[in-house]
């Protein structure tokens, strides 16, 4: 009975989490095309800075006199493109590396084995910060520096996964009956390790999320865009804390948080339907 | 056996650490010497002298075998912005690091595993609820953030830039409070952070060990729930957990970079906001080599105590 109800309230959570994702997509898309570019222009805009919420500005304004309001809601695209970008090359480097070092032994899996558990160790964080700060700055060089330093922990699962399947009898059978390492990948290998990979992947946007806001307050996203890291990057360069500009803090943080949580439930929900307790 | 070749894998892990250190900061596209000297005005000149003080000039393997043996002799280089050599601005700053992390690591395991156990063993209440939501909401928080809003909220109650006072008496006891006042913001940002996943790891791994046989027996022999839980699962439940809390240093590593940064806490951290917002390619390179070798090193240690706790381990 407890696991019922631990199992309804990860559907619950689950499904409160893809709400929380559906209003960010939907905010991420029209922002864009509702905004006028004067509002965001630095030159252009006319209100006074640090002005508290209230009418015309519900979020108040930043050191520069643009609306907070706008400025999150253009932001939320940035955060979930380099977001879900990042984790799908993070994943998609996880899945190959795992089902290749799964599949073949001998030396390739022994290398594959031990390159993934040498970046496993190191701490993402830090290789992340080395290529974004060597690499030209820009949207793409973070997505590359979060993609290509977190796909071990994919990689090590989808291997153990791969193992297991092939230690399955009609694994054997296939094989038995001419299957090469194609089919056996693509027929029984992949569809076994999809699943997998899908909780993986929504689990990595969350923190693809969190690295992207991370770099962006160490000053290294792309500076001619607007993203919520890059939010906080401004607001501690230009003194919100002691200002104690609430506003200017509070939602771009709380934004991050809230479609990180909700990745993360989605991503819980999927294991608990994926990966039924035994 | 197991012990050589825990050994040997550490070292070929180090290795591969310097391999990366050299080819992270000059296969990539692009010339270091021009984006070390981007925004400042340079002639070709100046950037071939550069060049030819940093090694540049000569072919890679050769540049490859005079940063392998000057790292093997401790020599990492000179920093661009200190213009001292990068081993001494190094160890400059890691005292302040180790007691920032010391600190927070020491309660943040101690907080986490405790809370790990009570919210396992009560699997469903309202405290594993609301223990369970807080883990996960924290770990969604960017660290960085939460700082930035500590400081916002407690206003002037604890300083919240450097890690000591300029005015402070210079006697020991003066100065010991003054850097543990400083201490309080980061720390408890780190804490939060890093709390969160060792509660999380011990819950399941505790969690594990709730159905197995054992517990069954230690009930039968009438133990109270008490100490079935502190003599017979928690013993077993504990030793997965530490040696996961060691895994994942590099989490604390990470952590510390972005806390340094928003205190202006004077450790490693913060000197790698300073080598990033140089570029100071040199530094960082000293500073991933000496980080990353850090983490190697404690995944050793992670593995020989595991050993030597757990005689289990020694079997496989």
């Amino acid at each position: 009975m407890s696991t019922f109800r631990a199992g309804l309230l990860a559907q619950r959570t689950g499904t409160a989490g893809a709400a929380v994702l559906v209003a960010a997509a939907v905010i991420a898309l029209v922002a864009p095309l509702l905004i006028p570019a004067d509002a965001l222009d630095v030159t252009r805009v006319t209100a006074a800075a640090w002005q508290l919420p209230g009418a015309g500005h519900w979020l108040g304004t930043d050191h520069t006199g643009r609306s907070v309001a706008l400025l999150m809601a253009q932001g939320t695209g940035t955060s979930l493109f380099v977001g879900l970008t990042a984790a799908v090359l993070s994943v998609g480097i996880g899945t190959l590396v795992g089902v290749l070092s799964g599949h073949f032994g001998g030396l390739l899996a022994g290398a594959l084995l031990r390159v993934t558990d040498f970046f496993l160790v190191l701490p993402a964080l830090v290789l992340a910060i080395a290529l974004s700060t060597v690499l030209p700055r820009g949207l793409g060089t973070i997505i590359l520096a979060i993609g290509l330093t977190s796909w071990p922990s994919t990689a090590r699962m989808v291997r153990a996964q791969t193992l297991t399947i092939e230690a399955r009898p009609f694994v054997e059978r296939a094989r038995a009956l001419g299957g090469g390492h194609a089919h056996v990948i693509g027929r029984h290998v992949l569809p076994s390790v999809v699943p997998l990979v899908l909780v993986n992947a929504t689990l990595a946007v969350a923190s693809a999320i969190v690295a992207e806001s991370t770099l962006a307050f160490l000053g290294l996203g792309d500076p001619t865009r607007i993203s919520w890291g890059a939010l906080l990057h401004q607001a501690q360069l230009h003194g919100a804390v002691p200002q104690r500009a609430w506003w200017y803090l509070l939602p771009p943080g709380l934004a991050i948080v809230a479609v990180v949580l909700a990745f993360t439930l989605v991503g819980r929900a999927l294991e608990a339907v994926v990966t039924p307790k035994r | 056996m197991r012990l050589a070749g825990r050994f040997g894998g550490a070292a070929l892990s180090l290795l591969m650490v310097a391999v990366l250190g050299f080819f992270l900061f000059r296969v990539v596209p692009g010339d270091p010497v021009v984006s070390m000297t981007r925004g400042r005005p340079t002639t070709a000149a100046m950037q071939a002298e550069l060049r030819a003080q940093f090694g540049l000039d000569r072919s890679l393997p050769e540049q490859f075998w005079s940063y392998f043996t000057s790292l093997l002799r401790g020599d990492l280089g000179t920093s661009f912005t200190f213009r001292r050599p990068v081993a001494d601005v190094i160890l400059e700053r890691l005292g302040p690091t180790v007691l920032l992390v010391g600190t927070a690591t020491l309660i943040a395991v101690l907080l986490g595993l405790w809370l790990g156990v009570r919210s396992a063993w009560r699997r469903g209440s309202a405290f594993d609820r609301v223990t369970t939501g807080v883990s996960l909401t924290l770990w969604a928080v960017p660290t960085f953030w939460l700082g930035m809003l500590l400081m916002m909220v407690t206003g002037d109650l604890f300083p919240s830039r450097g890690m000591r006072d300029t005015d402070t008496a210079p006697d020991f006891v003066s100065q010991a409070l003054d850097v543990g006042h400083h201490l309080v913001l980061p720390s408890v940002t780190l804490v939060a952070v890093v709390c969160a996943e060792y509660a999380l790891v011990m819950r399941s791994s505790l969690l594990e060990e709730m159905h197995a046989p054992y517990l069954t027996t230690a009930r039968a022999k009438g133990l109270r729930d008490d100490l079935v839980r502190r003599r017979h699962a928690v013993p077993n439940a504990v030793l997965p957990a530490i040696t996961l809390v060691f895994l994942r240093f590099g989490l604390v590593v990470a952590g510390a970079i972005t806390t340094e940064t928003v205190f202006s806490w004077p450790g490693l951290g913060l000197l790698f906001y300073d080598a990033l917002t140089g570029p100071d390619y040199f530094l960082l390179q000293g500073l991933l080599v000496v980080t990353a070798g850090a983490v190697v090193v404690m995944n050793l240690l992670a593995d020989l105590l595991h050993g030597v706790l757990d005689p289990r381990v020694k079997v496989v």
